[in-house]
């Protein structure tokens, strides 16, 4: 038992309450979150924050917003009984939440479809995004399609050769997709060219960030696009088990699925939640991504949360075999959730990823994004240890479609 | 008294604009860097903009990001570029406000972070990170030493956070002239002279502007209007263009180039 669990024993139902509220007004969750962007953008991100809690009251806004959650995202997405797979570990039963079944085959469309209503509210005329994987990438790609909105896309080019297929996509999609050529050429670099781009079009065009990162307003907006993930959940479980889960499992890149999956239990002390982080090739510095499990406090890409830095406040490399994950920063409400010990962080190592990657396969005929593999691999170490009668669910955050030809490179076999 | 208080305070008597160049630290090593800041000095250089290399730069365009990236690959370290400064303070009284990264200042805390500024012989900070809202404790420990923190006003700035910022703002204003990221450009925008009429009705503290400033036409134009003239992208040009060859001739030809820039500035 670690020392984060026994302290999330003594955390009551009423500090949990104000915890739910975070971020307070200036965008902090206790030490984390703010906004550290230079001035020239801080204007937009008033403008943003103004139009998003505007939004969120409205109720043509809301009412919008599902009407595309429903009919074109394909939302509630199932809540899956894992029952090879619970057999096969012979301890909790696991259920996964098929977020790999919504259109374009990740979570990420929750978050795009939702920030796009709020641009085209704002009379924005241009979408920008990062991405890493690809997936929020298609995702953005797709709801500017769908709307009709002029969409740059920046991707590392270390990225674009891992996710070839993510890239042709978005070119159907009508969108330009950016190389970044800088840096380490991966999300980290995509995301610095995303907001050098916004600083000089910050007048027209709005930036869709992909996850529960950057400055305030994101993480919380972000996290509230996505909390509809932990809603269902809660209601589904509650419907076909009439109790809340023991466990929720999700992998954290920025920790966007998993701050959606997470978010509606906060309040519910008996749920305990754990952050899958990617261990890559070991815990040399720049060999994983593991922010929350071997970071310290610092300042990335706008916010203050743990990062993966040197002495100088420099951003170290890092490294996944999972291009969604591989990212020296996490959003700040995780940050704030591991130091209160409400939620738990560990790693799982690109090796174990893979397995458990080929394992969903086998046993539930479902292909895992590499990402959402993280997850399942914790889980295949944690859940034998558990006894029959503990629910487990994971966030089974996208489709490996993505992701077959580089596990195939990964096993040797020639496509 | 602050050796930029100083230098505005003269300058302004003798009615002339502060020529500020910027150069990163450590490009392409700190004893070029010494050198051209003594350079500098002799060209008519007013007040040093050292940048403080950053691995992720968010408002710096690919000059400075390459800059940056030339001097991190070298090794160098805050605490080399603070021994260098002590170093140069031995012979020159020049005013340096470094630019550098809140994510550096932060790891190192505030505090600490500007007592070692101040004891290597800085002047002040300009943290294009840090907006004025986000942490009073830099502000309270620069009054306390003395030392500056210089704002940033944009064009996208409202009225009401010009308010702000002109109160926040120690030593002097940096204005950025355009909407983007900072580069090489053959036109300024047009709405620089009003938006710096505009500042100048709310403050009395000297305005800088920077951000594209290339030519010695675009400086004089600046030099009529505004306090001072930061020119960055273009020096950094030079420095690149000569980074093969023997330093000593790295230094001349780039003092030359900005001696032709303080020409245009102060007329």
């Amino acid at each position: 038992m670690t020392t984060t669990t026994l302290k999330s024993r003594k955390l009551e139902r009423e500090d949990l309450a104000g915890v739910t509220s975070f971020p307070d007004k200036t965008g902090h969750f206790g030490r984390f979150g703010g906004k550290f962007v230079p001035e020239t953008i801080m204007p937009a991100l008033d403008q943003l924050e103004k139009a998003y809690l505007e939004a969120k009251d409205d109720p043509a806004f809301n009412a919008e917003l599902e009407y595309y959650l429903k009919e074109y995202v394909g939302r509630p997405s199932t809540l899956y009984y894992a029952e090879r797979l619970t057999k096969k570990l012979g301890g909790a039963k696991i259920y996964l939440k098929r977020e790999d079944l919504n259109h374009t085959g990740a979570h990420k469309i929750n978050n795009t479809i939702g920030q796009i209503l709020l641009a085209i509210r704002m009379g924005k005329k241009r979408i920008i995004a990062e991405t890493g994987a690809g997936q929020h990438g298609v995702a953005t790609a797709t709801a500017a399609a769908m709307f009709g909105i002029e969409c740059d896309v920046y991707m590392g080019e270390e990225d674009m050769r891992r996710q070839a297929l993510n890239v042709f996509r978005m070119k159907l999609l009508g969108t330009r997709v950016i190389p970044v050529t800088s840096g380490s050429k991966t999300l980290k670099d995509a995301t610095n060219e995303a907001f050098r781009d916004w600083m000089a079009s910050v007048r027209h065009t709005h930036y869709i960030l992909g996850s529960v990162v950057g400055p305030h307003p994101y993480p919380m907006m972000v996290r509230d696009f996505q909390i509809v993930i932990g809603r269902e959940v809660k209601k589904q479980i509650l419907e076909k088990e009439h109790r809340l889960p023991d466990y929720l499992i999700a992998c954290v890149g920025g920790g966007s699925n998993s701050m959606g999956l997470f978010h509606p239990f906060i309040g519910d002390k008996e749920v305990r939640m754990i952050g899958v982080e990617a261990g890559g090739l070991g815990p040399e510095i720049g060999q994983h991504a593991s922010t929350l499990t071997s970071g310290k406090i610092g300042i990335l890409h706008g916010s203050a949360s743990y990062v993966l830095q040197d002495e100088d406040g420099q951003t170290l490399p890092v490294h996944s075999i999972s291009a969604g994950l591989d990212y020296p920063g996490v959003g700040p409400e995780h940050s704030y959730l591991k130091d209160i010990g409400r939620a738990e962080y560990v790693s799982i190592t690109d090796d174990e990823a893979v397995n458990a990657f080929q394992e969903c396969a086998r046993l539930e005929g479902i292909i895992p994004a590499l990402e959402a593999a993280h997850a399942i691999a914790y889980t295949m170490k944690f859940s034998p240890k558990l006894s029959k009668d503990k629910l487990i669910v994971i966030c089974l955050s996208g489709s490996g479609d993505k992701d077959s030809f580089e596990v195939a490179k990964k096993l040797g076999y020639k496509i | 008294m602050n050796r930029v208080d100083k230098k505005f305070r003269d300058l302004k008597n003798k009615k002339k604009p502060a020529f500020i160049p910027f150069i990163t630290a450590g490009d392409p090593d700190l004893q070029t860097t010494k050198a051209l800041i003594l350079e500098f000095e002799k060209k008519g250089a007013d007040i040093i903009e050292l940048g403080i290399p950053f691995s992720d730069p968010i408002a710096d365009g690919p000059i400075i990001q390459a800059s940056y990236y030339r001097s991190l690959v070298r090794g160098i370290k805050v605490s080399h570029t603070l021994d260098m400064v002590s170093d140069l303070r031995k012979k020159s009284e020049i005013p340096i406000v470094s630019m550098v990264s809140y994510s550096t200042v932060y790891k190192r805390g505030c505090q600490a972070f500007i007592e070692n500024a101040v004891k290597a012989g800085l002047d002040g900070l300009t943290i294009p990170d840090l907006p004025v809202e986000e942490n009073n404790e830099v502000f309270e420990t620069a009054r306390k030493n003395d030392f500056k923190i210089v704002c940033f006003v944009a064009p996208t700035t409202t009225e009401q956070r010009m308010a702000l910022i002109t109160q926040k703002s120690q030593g002097f204003l940096y204005y950025i002239s355009v909407v983007g990221i900072t580069g090489v450009r053959d036109k300024l925008p047009e709405d620089i002279v009003p938006n710096i009429n505009k500042l100048k009705q709310i403050t009395n503290t000297p305005i800088a502007v920077g951000f594209g400033v290339s030519t010695p036409e675009q400086a004089k134009m600046i030099g009529k209007v505004a306090d001072g003239v930061i020119v960055g992208s273009a020096i950094i040009r030079e420095i690149e263009k000569y980074s093969n060859e023997p330093y000593e001739k790295l230094v001349k030809y780039v003092g030359e180039f900005l001696g032709q820039l303080v020409v245009g500035a102060k007329g």
